[in-house]
């Protein structure tokens, strides 16, 4: 199936089916509507496991809407107005840069450049020729502690800069699987950099 | 009740009401884009903004409830700072295109930025762009012009129902549209164009031609339905530029259907502006000496029994008044206004008005409709059913074809026997009708124009009967006619009188000499070919072609009239421009041809009709005002209830947009048809 085009037909299928009657179970009987965000994401996962690439045809979101038993036009708001929704198809491996001012004063524009210069992308909201890559621009991810960040499809890749977001990048050209994600120099959690600062010595906490 | 104190004023306000309405209430004027009195409140514009004491912010009044002892302050300097500041960010993304756009000179925020906007921008980056979607042929999308208000994405959710609209992407970003690119499928899309508080909806078939203070501004009422909507017909020179809706809350609200709205383009195609005479089996233009000649002489060589008159849909009781007494002197009692060739008892005005009202919809809680479509046959009506459905406790049934009609209908049958189900009790839905305190039924026009019309008319009046319907204070039969003549022929009595002919005999060459005046909806094929027929009319349309005589009438917007629609109410509508050429008002025509037949008809002034008409109808008495009809202790009408059919209701129209001979002959109408009825518009081609 080409990924590029739109489908001509949308189904969930038996493992996205679970994942609907869960996600519409969560809500009480009549407002289901208010599963419509879970729908979206599970039509997403299912694109992006039957296809290779996670996104959300308008025809999903109809099967979306009929399913919940709201008008289509309030599942395209939604599915639009979240950039979590892709409604263009997207490569392999979504690459979210966040240039939101803690990643840019770390270095997110070194990330930029790397991730043009591996792909071959001229810029956001581009797939790269072979379509492997695309990468959009992307508000605070809330990980400002390690930034710069690179989210790639649903993992964070932190504390980068121009060589590691290379060396990250050039892997997974290669054909490697996505490489465990957190801290790209070996930082435990959000802990600082310099090592551990305080709490040094075992005292007890006063009673 | 909230007192609270505007700008020093005091007053008392129901609890729950907003700060926007109790600045209205103390006669203050807060500038607003989003709010809207009819639809849900969104608060996104900010243009209402407003000081209350003890609240460090301004705050925006459309949404913020009042409370009691609140004080409000509406036109302090930090108000209007505020205001200011609200309006440079809406110009900030709007074109300066005001030359050139549709809404100048009845735009709101060109108005407001009178008051609240800078001279000159501070902004200098580029302005958004945004794509022009296609939303039909009746209305034109700019979207750059668009403020982000909502207004028409919460009337297509709320009052029309037809959840197309909705506001896509977000930030600067965000397009207010249908995202798949499609014509509105609702019959009230017009009503967008008047809720646009900018230029971003504008009317497509108006577009580009005129401004709204180069028009003549004249007040009428529409007759392309029978709900009889309040209009306001726009005139320059001689031509009917567009029709907008009038505030009637009892009747209309403030909406109109695109028919109404749209049609008027019809107005100037296929008149007849000269009379017209058959010689050699070929028309000819003639004069009015001549024809007034020829029928006379016609008329005089035959018998009287042998004259016969229909009526049309669109006519005003006057000249079907004039017609009638005409025909009387002469003899004739072959009279009918019902050219679909109904038959059922009218012998009674609460056979066949809509005796809950339009308003007193809202107070009904079941309703139960038969063999009608009010979508098509009363668009603005199906909204009032729908709001009531929408305030809740409110249960629907339908018998006949199932259609969408905004709010949800329990199909009960699709032919007249399911009424006998509901009479027995075999259907749940009566348990529902039982249950319910105020019922009511809506019996379509088109079901009485049926072999078994009388019998369908008789049972729906049993119906109302057995399920408390008809009680001292709630009337719940209604009759719902979709033609703007026909309750207001009815009244007059334009009805065959003592051994007169009904419509179908007539036809059957029961006459010698048919006079039709605006029939067109009747099967002219069925015509004999000796009939003599007379047209009296506006339009060129099937029943023209088929006469023998044309009389050029006028058309509603060119003739003072008194029409009555369907709930009963006389309303007057006003000439805004003058009938084509050498046509006439009707009620003239009648008048100076029964002088010519040495039969006068005793009136020379309109005024002098309609004293005599109010006169003769009590009912004409009253105009604009509705008297509710009581239900309780009513014979019921004739026919009997058992002898309905089980063959199922059929669609009046087979579309809702061209119905009358004016949206026959409206290009825009033609443009809808080819949009929503692909398949209609191919076979007329």
């Amino acid at each position: 199936m080409n990924a590029n085009i739109e489908p001509t037909d949308f189904v969930f299928d038996a493992a996205a089916e679970a994942a609907v009657a869960k996600a519409i179970a969560r809500y009480p009987a009549g407002k289901q509507a208010s599963a419509v965000m879970a729908l979206l994401d599970i039509a997403q996962r299912q694109m992006e496991r039957l296809t290779g690439t996670a996104w959300v045809p308008r025809l999903a979101m109809d099967v979306v809407a009929q399913r919940l038993g709201i008008a289509p036009a309030r599942v395209y708001e939604i599915a639009t107005f979240y950039t979590m929704y892709n409604t263009k198809p997207v490569g392999k491996y979504h690459l979210q840069v966040c240039t939101t001012t803690p990643c840019w004063l770390r270095g997110s524009d070194e990330v930029v450049s790397s991730c043009k210069k591996v792909t071959g992308i001229e810029g956001f909201g581009q797939t790269s020729e072979d379509g492997l890559f695309t990468m959009t621009e992307v508000e605070c991810l809330g990980g400002c502690v390690n930034a710069p960040i690179l989210q790639i499809n649903d993992d964070y890749y932190e504390d980068l800069d121009a060589a590691r977001t290379e060396a990250l990048l050039n892997e997974l050209k290669s054909g490697a699987p996505l490489p465990p994600a957190g801290s790209s120099i070996g930082r435990q959690a959000s802990a600082p950099v310099t090592n551990q600062t305080a709490l040094l010595n075992n005292t007890k906490p006063v009673e | 009740m909230a007192k609270v104190t505007v700008d020093g004023i005091e007053v008392e306000i129901a609890n729950g009401s907003s700060v926007l309405q109790a600045a209205e209430a103390a006669g203050k004027e807060i500038p607003r884009f989003c709010y809207h009195e009819r639809l849900s409140v969104a608060g996104n514009c900010r243009m209402c903004l407003v000081e209350i004491e003890k609240v460090p912010k301004p705050v925006a009044s459309c949404g913020q409830p009042v409370a009691d002892g609140m004080v409000i302050f509406t036109d302090t300097e930090n108000v209007r700072k505020s205001r200011r500041g609200v309006m440079e960010f809406l110009l900030i993304n709007h074109p300066l295109d005001c030359p050139i756009c549709d809404q100048g000179g009845e735009c709101d925020l060109q108005d407001e930025a009178v008051s609240y906007g800078r001279d000159t921008s501070r902004y200098e980056e580029g302005k958004r762009a945004a794509a022009q979607p296609d939303w039909g042929p009746l209305v034109k999308t700019t979207m750059t012009r668009c403020i982000h208000c909502t207004r028409c994405i919460r009337f297509s959710t709320e009052i029309a129902g037809v959840p197309e609209l909705g506001a896509t992407m977000r930030g600067e970003n965000m397009q207010v549209g249908t995202y798949v690119d499609k014509a509105l499928s609702s019959e009230l899309s017009g009503n967008l164009i008047d809720l646009c508080p900018v230029g971003a909806l504008t009317s497509k078939p108006y577009a580009y031609t005129a401004r709204s203070w180069e028009l003549r501004k004249t007040d009428s009422v529409d007759v392309l339905d029978a709900v009889g909507a309040n209009i306001r017909i726009d005139a320059r020179g001689a031509e009917v530029l567009r029709v907008l809706p009038r505030l009637n809350d009892d009747v209309n609200e403030e909406w109109l259907g695109d028919k109404s709205r749209f049609s008027v383009d019809g107005l100037k195609r296929r008149r007849l502006d000269r009379p017209w005479l058959r010689e050699n089996g070929k028309l000819r233009a003639a004069s009015w000496e001549e024809v007034f000649a020829a029928v006379t002489n016609k008329i005089k060589a035959s018998k009287p029994e042998r004259l016969g008159a229909i009526a049309g849909d669109l006519v005003d009781v006057e000249s079907m008044l004039a017609l009638k007494e005409m025909f009387t002197s002469l003899g004739s009692p072959n009279l009918d206004c019902r050219q679909d060739g109904a038959l059922f008892d009218a012998t009674q005005r609460g056979f066949y008005l809509f005796n809950t009202t339009i308003a007193g919809i809202e107070e009904a809680d079941a309703l139960v409709i038969i063999g009608s479509n009010p979508r098509h046959e009363a668009p603005v009506l199906n909204a009032r059913i729908r709001k009531r459905w929408l305030a809740g406790h409110f249960a629907a049934a339908l018998i006949g074809v199932p259609h969408d009609l905004t709010y949800p209908t329990t199909h009960i049958g699709s032919g007249p026997d399911a009424v006998t189900a509901l009479l027995d009790g075999t259907h749940p839905f009566a348990e529902v009708l039982k249950a319910a305190k105020k019922p009511m039924l809506i019996l379509g026009a088109g079901a009485l124009a049926r072999p078994d019309g009388a019998a369908i008319h008789a049972a729906a009046w049993k119906l109302a009967a057995q399920f408390n319907m008809l009680n001292d204070d709630w009337h719940g039969f209604n009759v719902l006619h979709h033609a703007a003549a026909r309750t207001g022929a009815l009244d007059i009595g334009f009805l065959p009188g003592p051994g007169g002919k009904s419509t179908a005999q007539m036809l059957a060459g029961g006459v010698d000499i048919l006079w039709l005046l605006g029939a067109d909806a009747l099967d002219t094929q069925a015509i004999g070919a000796d009939t003599f027929v007379i047209y009296q009319g506006h339009h060129g349309d099937a029943a023209a072609a088929r006469a023998d005589v044309i009389l050029p009438g006028a058309a509603y917007t060119e003739k003072d009239g008194t029409y009555v629609n369907t709930e009963g109410r006389v309303q007057q509508g006003f000439l805004a421009v003058k009938p084509p050429g050498d046509a006439r008002e009707d009620w003239r025509i009648l008048r100076a041809i029964s002088a010519y037949m040495g039969h006068a008809l005793r009136y020379d002034t309109l005024q002098e009709l309609r004293a005599h008409l109010a006169q003769t109808y009590p009912a004409f008495a009253l105009t604009g005002e509705l008297r509710r009809l009581a239900g309780a202790n009513l014979a019921a009408p004739a026919g009997d209830p058992a002898a309905v059919s089980a063959v199922p209701f059929e669609p009046v129209f087979d579309n809702y947009y061209q119905t009358d001979p004016i949206s026959r002959a409206s290009p825009t109408m033609a443009a809808c048809v080819e949009a929503h009825y692909p398949n209609l518009a191919e076979a007329a081609q």
